[in-house]
């Protein structure tokens, strides 16, 4: 069972990490972008191993004074999307200025009987969150995710 | 965690004295074994909490406590407003007033087992559970309002929910001081057909079997006999609680700084009880608070419905029904005083003693119900508050075995489907949109649920009453 994607080249990936009672989501790119990208993958994870098919595109935009704060705001707009459209995301793209983030999630209606939802997140938590530039240069973004 | 690290006032009482920017003590009860087996978080949070203005007496952790964010699971603290006391949302949490409540059926295990199958099945078709699950009802903007002020009684006047059930829910089932037009139209929307709906997670809807009594006198009081069968709810505010929850964690991180208040952790974000902000998210943390109560009061409805199909005479009586992630303002003697605080429970359950005037007639010489949820396979508690529990934590008890193991290593160790079947070789019936969910939920994931009640008593929080065993769960 996958816990855990990398891509080819290695330089970007996302992986679950652990928490008493919740989940902990982590991205990783060769920029901030790509490891808010990366990281959305690991919270559709928390819910779903199955295929998400990116049938329809929304538009998010979020904003926040530092970038580990727009790393929560992205996720808790994936999360209010995910909740108010019943729907599930399995492609994301990412534009950050300064302190702005323009994204775009591409998925599908949940279907119960395909993706066997395991959880719904609550919220994006403030609990374990990083988002920094490692010494290779890659970004990480990580925060615990209230299941 | 290693004992050595606090002061062992008795057996399951352990202090963490005051250091650094802490303003009063931590104090965690638990036996050692429970402390052992906590996560090193639960001292450094319980630390963090012990920090923030305006606490009294100190920062408690329940015997189930563990790692949460910001707060421990677990946690208790009360605030004085007049002393620049805070309120927190992270402090309660994300799931506003998660709670739960037992109802009597009035059977017997003889009576479910013939038709204990399709009586799962059925519950499984009729309670929506799960991501992707649709609730039957569609809140607009005037409805919203109305239940956001009303509560479990906005239930029970749209005919979901029966008048005899207020009086045994907290608040008598309306929490005073809701402001509806205090929360976003984004935490609405995310409501909006949303009720009735169980969620998923660790919420359940199990029908349980008394398996033993510990105290009989409260045992009746209660309606409680051997192999009677209850129906237990486990369930919060939905996506309304959440979307509050998550907007004014971010708003108080400013106010927090803005205030002077040095966080050791964002996730305590906060703002003092006597500002706009703080008063702004008590309006709002309680029309939260009336989601749930008000969610609960339906899913009780739902259960009705099925039980009444399979056994026509069969009316469901509500024991009690518990909130476990709040902040209520209540009266507490603090040295001999009558203060007004603020307490925080995320993750605790108030246990008021024998006596207290908001408990119904039939259960006041008792004290309140204490509803204990433990994991599929285990079972459950009923404990009842005790006359200690206000000077030992502020009247609060646990509310859970507390997680022993995370999600993701639960998921390593166990396969969905086999627990559903060793269950079912023992009689427990799991009902899931999730083989998967199973597994995080695996009752060797929790602590166990026996130790937890068992300190409790022995701290003084509550006492225990009966031990429930499931006979059907229903997991969202």
């Amino acid at each position: 069972m996958n816990h855990s994607a990398v891509a080819p080249q290695n330089k970007a990936g996302w992986a679950h990490f652990p928490h008493d009672a919740d989940v902990g989501v982590q991205g990783w790119g060769a920029t901030v972008a790509e490891a808010f990208e990366q990281a959305a993958h690991a919270l559709t994870a928390v819910i779903t191993h199955a295929e998400v098919r990116p049938q329809v595109a929304v538009e998010v935009k979020c904003e926040a004074s530092d970038i580990e704060l727009l790393f929560v705001e992205w996720l808790n707009a994936i999360i209010y999307e995910m909740a108010v459209r019943s729907m599930l995301f399995g492609r994301f793209a990412v534009r950050i200025d300064g302190g702005r983030l323009d994204g775009t999630l591409w998925g599908e209606p949940v279907d119960v009987a395909r993706h066997a939802p395991a959880c719904e997140p609550k919220g994006a938590t403030y609990t374990a969150l990083k988002v920094s530039k490692n010494v290779d240069g890659t970004w990480s973004a990580a925060c615990i995710v209230d299941v | 965690m290693d004992p050595a690290r606090f002061t062992r006032v008795d057996a399951t009482t352990w202090r963490i004295e005051p250091r650094g920017a802490m303003r009063v003590p931590a104090i965690i009860y638990a036996d050692e074994d429970l402390i052992r087996g906590m996560d090193d978080k639960v001292f450094e949070q319980a630390v963090n909490v012990a920090t923030l203005p305006g606490i009294v007496a100190a920062s408690y952790a329940m015997p189930d406590a563990h790692w949460g964010y910001g707060f421990p699971i677990g946690g208790v603290a009360a605030f004085d407003p007049d002393q620049g006391g805070i309120v927190s949302a992270g402090g309660v949490g994300f799931d506003i007033s998660c709670g739960v409540r037992t109802m009597l059926t009035g059977l017997t295990v003889a009576d479910i087992l013939p038709v204990q199958t399709s009586l799962a099945d059925s519950l499984f078709r009729q309670i929506p559970a799960g991501v992707g699950s649709k609730g039957a009802i569609t809140l607009d903007a005037t409805e919203m309002n109305a239940m956001l002020s009303g509560g479990a009684r906005w239930s029970v006047e749209r005919g979901w929910g029966e008048a005899r059930d207020l009086g045994r829910i907290e608040e008598g089932g309306m929490m005073a001081g809701a402001k509806p037009e205090l929360v976003s139209d984004r935490a609405k929307e995310r409501q909006r057909r949303e009720m009735g709906t169980l969620g998923s997670g660790n919420h359940y809807l199990e029908v349980q079997a008394v398996a033993e009594i510990f105290d009989a006198s409260a045992a009746q009081a209660f309606g409680l006999a051997q192999d009677h069968v209850v129906v237990t709810i486990h369930c919060g505010s939905r996506g309304l609680g959440h979307q509050i929850g998550t907007e004014f964690l971010k708003e108080m991180v400013v106010t927090a700084e803005a205030s002077g208040i040095e966080l050791p952790d964002r996730e305590l974000a906060c703002a003092p009880i006597n500002s706009e902000v703080g008063q702004r998210y008590l309006g709002a943390m309680r029309a939260g608070i009336n989601c749930a109560l008000a969610n609960r009061e339906i899913l009780g409805h739902y259960a009705r419905r099925v039980f009444a199909h399979f056994f026509p005479n069969c009316d469901l009586h509500l024991l009690f029904d518990v909130s476990h992630n709040t902040c209520k303002a209540e009266k507490h003697a603090v040295a001999g005083k009558q203060r007004e605080l603020f307490v925080h429970r995320k993750g605790a359950t108030r246990a008021f003693g024998p006596g207290h005037e908001s408990l119904p007639e039939a259960l006041r010489p008792f004290g309140q119900p204490v509803l204990i949820g433990g994991s599929m396979g285990t079972g459950s508690y009923i404990l009842v508050g005790e006359a200690t529990s206000e000077e030992k934590a502020f009247s609060s008890a646990c509310h859970g075995a507390g997680r022993a193991l995370s999600r993701h290593a639960a998921l390593k160790r166990w396969s969905g489907r086999k627990i559903v079947d060793d269950l079912a070789s023992q009689g427990i019936l799991i009902r899931s949109p999730s083989t998967r969910g199973i597994a995080e939920e695996a009752p060797g994931a929790y602590k166990d649920v026996g130790a937890v009640v068992a300190a409790a008593e022995h701290a003084g929080l509550a006492r225990r009453v009966a031990r429930l065993r499931p006979l059907i769960c229903i997991k969202g």
